[in-house]
């Protein structure tokens, strides 16, 4: 009887597997974005849900048209490029015109994820390049914003929803005036601070009745969603610990020098994008450091960002600037937050 | 018809001329000083943001492009080789001194609107590529006839980028409104992320003819070879 030879296999680490794969991680992360583009829905209305639903198509046909094109088994069954385009569609006003999502979903996925070579290649979070390009095209459209809880929002759409391509919308102030509940304003809480000094009340902000994009106004929800993922080990809470406690740091600092002119970090934390660029754009885990340093300083460099664009820029939002800016420096950030190797001795101590 | 693939670097001036059968030709679309030489982009990314800016400026270029291929052309062979660059750019920038208050006298629109760009002329680096590659080494008519064709291969590109950013940036072709006055302008073209979103798609797309082009003529190049000289090919 002749045993089989031993079989040596050489192989580099990782050795132990989690048994997880791309797949359940990117569908448990869809999940945890379900209730926000739910709650989205519940907010705005029918709109909020055909950006969505024009988003998440168009992502998912351009992966396809693309994978097609260049001779490769099409990736969209990964889940990655469903989270991509809700999560544009969850940037982006309820009232934003169809066409132009369209644009933005072609823009995020074709240069900002396939151009690099797809999944795990991407140096930028896709959702934001998108939403970058929009946001440099289209600057009156994307800070068009429209009443939350509007009368008849599940009945009708935002008129500028169905918008011509290529025309452009028309004003929405008439059709704000005749839907909007008494105190609900079209204008986000950080356009009404910076151009109206007006400070939305911290409870309006944390449970999410106001203004904004169609999934970033509840922080409450947004937390708990994320906490569903770090629960289930599949984002890491470091980078979105860091970049809040980044923001509210530098806001207090300012706070502190101004505290008329600049508010107070819970304002700061709360309003605008922040916690859902903190916890589903900035954890993107291609284009995020892997070191524990370099998520700390990768996240706290994000925070510090966004409130001195909100605070000094011209814009009233910074998150998708500050999110896409420390995009570019993770790898400088890896490179320089390598740990110790075991035994090794730096080059000094060698000599 | 088989055609030979497209030289594209221009920096080592030998390969230049080896294909350089026609310099007119060579110029306008073998070699294109945009599509091809991905040269001059200074210029190719900031003045295409309406046709009528990019048009003038291709034209500008031309005319510095004639003039100094065909000085240089006269005289490549009293100047000493060591001085020779020096030469060049004098003579460069005495065309673009000339284009300068010719554009001026003509429009003055249009030199507002070209700004500094008229003087950095003198720094476009397909000029004194030409002059280094071409002028240099070659009799003063196909000197002159390779200016032509470079300067209006450049004022080409520059239409065709100016093209896409206008009519997507201002919903205009040469100011006239094309989707009427309700046109959602698309801003960012007349930024400069625009300019290089717009040479990054007329870069694929030719480079994707090219391509298309190169193989349908291998192929039937292939075609007609007998079966032996096909195994060579491939080893």
């Amino acid at each position: 009887m002749s045993a089989a030879p031993p079989v040596i296999e050489v192989r580099t680490s990782p050795h132990l597997h989690s048994g997880r794969s791309v797949n359940s991680i990117m569908r448990n992360v869809v999940y945890a974005l379900l209730p926000l583009c739910a709650y989205s829905v519940w907010l705005f209305g029918l709109s909020a849900l055909a950006v969505l639903a024009m988003s998440t198509a168009c992502c998912l046909l351009t992966e396809h048209l693309i994978c097609r094109l260049s001779g490769r088994e099409t990736t969209v069954g990964d889940w990655s490029v469903v989270i991509t385009g809700l999560l544009l569609g969850l940037t982006l006003p309820p009232g934003f015109p169809l066409w132009m999502v369209a644009a933005g979903s072609f823009i995020a996925v074709a240069p900002g994820k396939m151009l690099f070579g797809g999944l795990g290649f991407n140096a930028f979070n896709p959702a934001l390049v998108g939403r970058a390009f929009l946001q440099a095209a289209f600057p009156v459209a994307i800070t068009a914003y429209t009443p939350a809880l509007a009368l008849h929002r599940f009945s009708e759409l935002i008129p500028s929803t169905l918008a011509i391509p290529l025309i452009k919308a028309g004003p929405l102030a008439g059709w704000i005036a005749r839907v909007r509940v008494d105190t609900f304003s079209g204008a986000t809480p950080l356009m009404l601070r910076k151009f109206d000094h007006v400070t939305t009340d911290s409870w309006t902000l944390f449970l999410g009745a106001r203004a904004g994009s169609a999934g970033e106004t509840s922080a409450l929800l947004i937390l708990l969603c994320g906490a569903y993922l770090v629960a289930r080990k599949m984002m890491d809470w470091r980078i979105t610990a860091a970049m809040l406690g980044g923001a509210a740091l530098t806001a207090s600092l300012f706070h502190l020098a101004d505290p008329v002119r600049y508010p107070g970090p819970v304002f700061v934390l709360l309003s605008g994008g922040l916690v859902l660029g903190a916890t589903f754009m900035a954890t993107d885990p291609v284009a995020s450091p892997v070191t524990p340093l370099g998520m700390w300083i990768y996240g706290a460099l994000m925070g510090l960002i966004t409130v001195v664009i909100r605070f000094e820029g011209g814009l009233a939002e910074g998150v998708m600037y500050a999110i896409l800016l420390g995009n570019a420096l993770s790898p400088l950030i890896d490179n320089v937050t390598q740990p110790r190797i075991y035994g090794a001795r730096s080059r000094e101590a060698a000599r | 018809m088989s055609e030979q693939p497209a030289v594209v670097s221009c920096h080592a001036p030998g390969t230049a001329l080896a294909a350089a059968d026609n310099p007119f030709l060579n110029g306008l679309w073998k070699q294109n000083p945009v599509f091809v030489q991905v040269l001059g982009m200074c210029p190719t990314l900031a003045i295409t943001n309406s046709v009528r800016n990019a048009f003038a400026m291709g034209l500008a270029t031309t005319f510095v492009l004639v003039c100094s291929n065909g000085l240089v052309s006269m005289v490549r062979k009293m100047v000493p080789k060591q001085v020779r660059i020096a030469t060049y750019i004098a003579i460069i920038a005495t065309s673009v001194t000339v284009v300068d208050y010719l554009v001026k006298a003509v429009s003055i629109g249009v030199y507002k609107a070209l700004g500094a760009y008229i003087p950095l002329i003198v720094a476009n680096c397909i000029i004194l590529e030409r002059a280094e590659a071409f002028a240099g080494k070659k009799a003063v008519i196909p000197s002159m006839l390779d200016g032509l064709g470079m300067g209006l291969g450049f004022a080409f590109a520059l239409t065709c980028l100016g093209t896409v950013r206008e009519v997507l940036g201002a919903g205009t072709f040469l100011g006239v409104p094309l989707f009427g006055h309700n046109f959602e302008p698309w801003v960012l073209f007349l930024l400069p992320p625009g300019g290089f979103i717009s040479l990054a798609i007329w870069l694929l797309t030719f480079t994707l003819w090219r391509q298309r082009r190169a193989s349908v003529a291998a192929s039937r190049a292939e075609a007609r070879r007998p079966a032996p000289a096909l195994a060579e090919v491939r080893s």
